[in-house]
């Protein structure tokens, strides 16, 4: 939990993913699309990724990845990203910890 | 001399089968009657054939009726698939039997197929109730409750596909459970919403300024949370065209042999995630019809809805024109 927290602190938009995971590839495009530049961290290459994926599934991450953190705040999976998306708040949110300036 | 065979052909008939015993019982008598004791065995002696008589000729009568069963049976499965190519060619919703390798994923497609079909019918009932409170210019009270009616019925046909698509996600990917317009524009199992709003933006008005700005926005958002699980799609085609492409090449040894299970079974997980891009594309699309009618006036919210099901409903009629065209 301390490497996910330590992480998820280091950048105003961190992404935790897997390598294989297409669904990754999808939230990452997105926050792309919008001009953030986030951090993302593959749990399947680092040493301490069964860990992480613990900590992510405990924050109630299901499934565990893709996790979105946004000013070091959790913010979801990628249902979660995609309805805050569509609301409008997801830009607010990469705003306000000034991951995007518009 | 009796002949005792038991072994006869199934066209033979009772009073036959009657006379036969008579006469081989009679007959057998006749060989007997000196000797006493030897009169009594075979007095068991014909007991016993005349029941292996009795029980074959039960035996042939059973078999009779049963190849008449199979014979009934056979002309009901004849109707039956005819029924079914005919249905088929009208472009009804129909899996094929080729997809049967597994019976719950055939079952399971034309169970949603029908969950379909009874969704679908009560959502025109609704809009029609709907057409009809807007066309005599019911109060904002009464259009409220039918439009939140429709909009929670939307969220009922998601959660059939959701399970639907557990079961056979390749059967919601077809879209073989709409009619063949609207697979034209099919996207992740469904319809786009950045086109619905496109569509609708000029149903709408009036809209105010900021309704206008919110719209736009919606539209955009939708637009681009399609773009970022299309591109979540193509990256998992070409994962999976990888991975089947890895597991070729020069013949078998024992260590490819185990590369191929490998891989098979990384294929194998990647298909797995499929269903997950579907609830994406399915919550998208409920997402964006609830921020829709939030940003809306009940009136409003009602006009869209009713211009989603005109579009829809002119789809609908376009493949059956097509599908009733005349043809060389």
């Amino acid at each position: 939990m301390d490497r996910v927290r330590d992480l998820a602190s280091k950048r105003a938009a961190v992404i935790f993913t897997k390598s294989s995971c297409c669904m990754c590839h999808s939230i990452k495009a997105l926050f792309y699309e919008l001009g953030a530049s986030p951090a993302v961290h593959e749990l399947d290459q680092d040493s301490k990724g069964r860990e992480m994926e613990c900590a992510l599934s405990g924050l109630g991450c299901n499934p565990t990845v893709p996790a979105v953190f946004i000013g070091g705040r959790y913010v979801g999976s990628a249902k979660d990203v995609i309805s805050l998306h569509v609301d409008g708040s997801l830009k607010q949110m990469l705003i306000n910890a000034k991951a995007i300036w518009f | 001399m009796a002949d005792v065979s038991p072994r006869t052909d199934t066209s033979t008939d009772a009073d036959t089968e009657d006379k036969n015993l008579r006469f081989q019982i009679n007959q057998s008598q006749d060989m007997v009657a000196s000797d006493g004791s030897d009169k009594y065995r075979d007095q068991k002696t014909l007991r016993r054939l005349a029941q292996n008589r009795e029980a074959a000729r039960k035996s042939r009568l059973r078999k009779k009726a049963y190849v008449q069963q199979l014979e009934s049976s056979r002309m009901k499965l004849t109707q039956l698939e005819q029924e079914l190519q005919r249905a088929r060619q009208q472009g009804i919703f129909v899996s094929s039997s080729g997809d049967q390798s597994q019976s719950m994923g055939g079952n399971g497609a034309l169970a949603f197929d029908v969950e379909y079909a009874r969704w679908l019918e009560e959502h025109n009932r609704r809009i029609n109730e709907l057409r009809g409170a807007v066309n005599s210019h019911a109060g904002d009270g009464e259009l409220r409750i039918i439009v939140d009616g429709v909009l929670a019925h939307y969220d009922s046909i998601f959660r059939i596909k959701g399970d639907a698509a557990k079961a056979d996600v390749f059967h919601i990917l077809s879209g073989m459970w709409k009619t063949p317009a609207e697979r034209c524009f099919l996207w992740l199992g469904g319809f786009r919403s950045s086109e619905l709003l496109k569509l609708l933006i000029n149903h709408l008005e009036p809209l105010t300024e900021q309704q206008l700005s919110s719209i736009n926005n919606l539209q955009q958002s939708s637009q681009q949370a399609e773009d970022a699980l299309s591109q979540g799609m193509e990256a998992l085609q070409q994962s999976l065209a990888e991975t089947l492409a890895g597991s070729l090449g020069p013949s078998a040894s024992s260590g490819n042999v185990a590369n191929y299970m490998g891989q098979m079974a990384m294929a194998m997980g990647k298909l797995g995630t499929l269903e997950g891009f579907i609830r994406q594309a399915d919550n998208l699309r409920q997402q964006t019809l609830q921020h829709m009618h939030h940003i809306l006036t009940t009136r409003q919210s009602a006009r869209a809805l009713l211009a989603i099901n005109d579009y829809f409903s002119r789809l609908r009629a376009l493949s059956s024109l097509w599908l009733a065209r005349p043809r060389e």
